[in-house]
């Protein structure tokens, strides 16, 4: 087993509610998320797992309660208290957010080499053959192959599409990777090997991650831990095979039971 | 009957204050876009309406105009934007760049070096540097707030990935006094050494976006590169075949429909003033200059 390398929990979120006017996005929700640990946020389509998400991640504003990120110098600081520019810079360094659909996370109309380099400038790095060197060790590692560096993302399978966005995320060796529907959209077999991959590097790299999917196979095979979420609130929450396997509430197992057998 | 009568310089003066606040703004903040008010001008966008804003703002009943196009003194839009001014605000106009306090300028910035008291105006077409890999504005602002410039070295990495070197020959983007990013205008980037630590005053003026910015004399501008891809100027590898000229910027002229071309001065002001004192000197010697006349007369 990894050893955990601190005690305090990476992100916080406390009382978390978020009302679009009358409408409920999200109702009371609370969390801790540690370091190497991933989370799968579970339920059907309008539970509130995107809100939760964008609450999670600074996107959206809590109507009520709040977000506590431990930073790479070890304080913990309230998500709303940082500046814009903090945010934004905690978003491109120590953060990474894949979107379902890799168009919104990817720039298409420039290179992959680009895609994956920006963030490196953006940190500032102004050193073309070090950046590009950086990019192309990154497409080996999510499995793209290296002559296809000069070429726009447009020109890309979706299941490519996603992987580069993976790596555009990861280059810069973020701590916390938030993903909405990672295999939302792909093929049966691209979707195992997308997992597969990145199973390999949250292990090797020992991310964080909160992963978003209504898909029950996805979060059993990525995530520690499961929250299951209904009309906004988090109804039951545990360690992934415990929950899967002995399901409490009514609403998991009608989730649980709804999956065809094998 | 009596001609239209003009107020000085075309615009009213409620909004020529109104540019001038924008200019001010301008110059207290190095390259940043400040957005202004910006007129219906009696051209089309794209000739100009933006330089001619400004110019209009700063002209004074004193002040000497040039007007210059691609380097030239004499196309069209040069030619008409000088008599416009002469008609609206009856200054004096010249070809000359010493001689000018007020040059209007598309795409060049003259070869003679500019001195105190002299403010260059340039007429933008997109002022956004930052445009054509981020299309949303708010999201532009915020990135110039912020400071958040990774993304123009995107651009500069896709020329060097595409090219294998920097390939951007115009518009090529700059950064002034260690702060914005800025979009020189496309000027070719022969020109970007001369903004930096410029003696004359440089305003930049987009009609059509509505944004004016500037760079105050003596202020840095860097030309932004990678280590390992420095900042190169351009130029043709050729004297002009004009005046001989070996450090100007030229212009490429195709001469027949057989692969013939020339190079000449794209200032033509330039080229003009090297030409005269050379038929000066070549008179008296009948020697150095006479090399550079025979190319012109054949």
């Amino acid at each position: 087993m990894k050893q955990i390398a601190h005690d305090q929990p990476l992100l916080v979120a406390e009382g978390l509610s978020k009302w679009y006017g009358r409408q409920i996005g999200c109702r009371d929700v609370s969390l801790a998320l540690y370091e190497g640990e991933v989370l799968a946020v579970a339920g059907e389509s309008g539970s509130g797992k995107t809100t939760l998400l964008q609450l999670l991640s600074g996107q959206l504003e809590p109507t009520a309660g709040r977000v506590l990120y431990r930073m790479r110098d070890g304080v913990t600081r309230e998500l709303a208290a940082l500046g814009q520019a903090e945010r934004r810079f905690l978003f491109r360094t120590d953060w990474g957010y894949v979107h379902q659909d890799p168009v919104l996370g990817l720039r298409m109309a420039v290179s992959a080499g680009a895609n994956v380099g920006e963030r490196l400038m953006a940190v500032g790095w102004r050193h073309y053959g070090r950046i590009r060197g950086t990019a192309s060790s990154w497409l080996d590692r999510v499995e793209i192959d290296r002559s296809r560096i000069d070429d726009a993302p447009i020109t890309y399978s979706g299941g490519m599409r996603q992987r580069l966005q993976i790596a555009r995320n990861l280059i810069t060796q973020p701590r916390l990777v938030f993903m909405d529907e990672p295999t939302g959209g792909l093929d049966v077999s691209v979707q195992a090997r997308l997992l597969d991959l990145v199973r390999g590097l949250v292990a090797e790299l020992g991310l964080a991650v909160i992963v978003v999917t209504h898909d029950l196979a996805v979060a059993r095979l990525l995530s520690h831990r499961i929250m299951v979420m209904k009309g906004g609130e988090a109804i039951e929450t545990g360690l992934t095979d415990q929950v899967l396997d002995d399901p409490h509430e009514p609403y998991t197992q009608l989730l649980v039971s709804s999956i065809l057998p094998p | 009957m009596s001609g239209p009568t003009y107020n000085f310089a075309y615009l009213d003066e409620q909004t020529k204050r109104m540019i001038r606040r924008a200019i001010l703004k301008a110059i207290a903040v190095p390259g940043y876009q400040v957005p202004f008010a910006s007129r219906e001008m009696p051209m089309p966008y794209g000739w100009g309406t933006g330089g001619v804003q400004v110019t209009a703002a700063i002209l004074g009943p004193d002040d000497v105009l040039k007007v210059i196009d691609q380097g030239s003194d004499d196309t069209t839009n040069a030619v008409s934007i000088r008599k416009f001014f002469a008609k609206t605000a009856g200054v004096r106009t010249t070809t000359c760049t010493t001689e000018a306090t007020v040059i209007q300028t598309r795409h060049r910035i003259p070869e003679a070096p500019l001195g105190e008291g002299q403010v260059l105006v340039y007429q933008v077409p997109i002022p956004e540097p930052l445009r054509f890999l981020e299309p949303r504005e708010t999201e532009t602002r915020r990135m110039h707030a912020l400071a958040e410039y990774g993304l123009i070295h995107v651009k500069l990495y896709e020329d060097i990935a595409r090219h294998g070197h920097i390939a951007t020959t115009y518009a090529y983007p700059v950064q002034v006094d260690g702060r914005y990013v800025m979009d020189p205008s496309p000027t070719p980037k022969f020109d970007n050494p001369k903004m930096n630590d410029c003696a004359a005053l440089q305003l930049f003026g987009a009609g059509r976006e509505k944004r004016i910015y500037a760079i105050p004399p003596h202020t840095t501008v860097v030309s932004l590169d990678f280590d390992d891809h420095p900042f190169e100027r351009y130029r043709f590898d050729a004297p002009c075949a004009l005046c001989g000229a070996t450090d100007s910027y030229l212009d490429e002229v195709i001469t027949d429909d057989e692969g013939g071309r020339m190079f000449a001065c794209s200032d033509t002001d330039y080229c003009e003033k090297r030409r005269a004192t050379n038929r000066d000197d070549a008179v008296p010697g009948n020697g150095p200059g006479a090399p550079a006349m025979d190319a012109a007369s054949r």
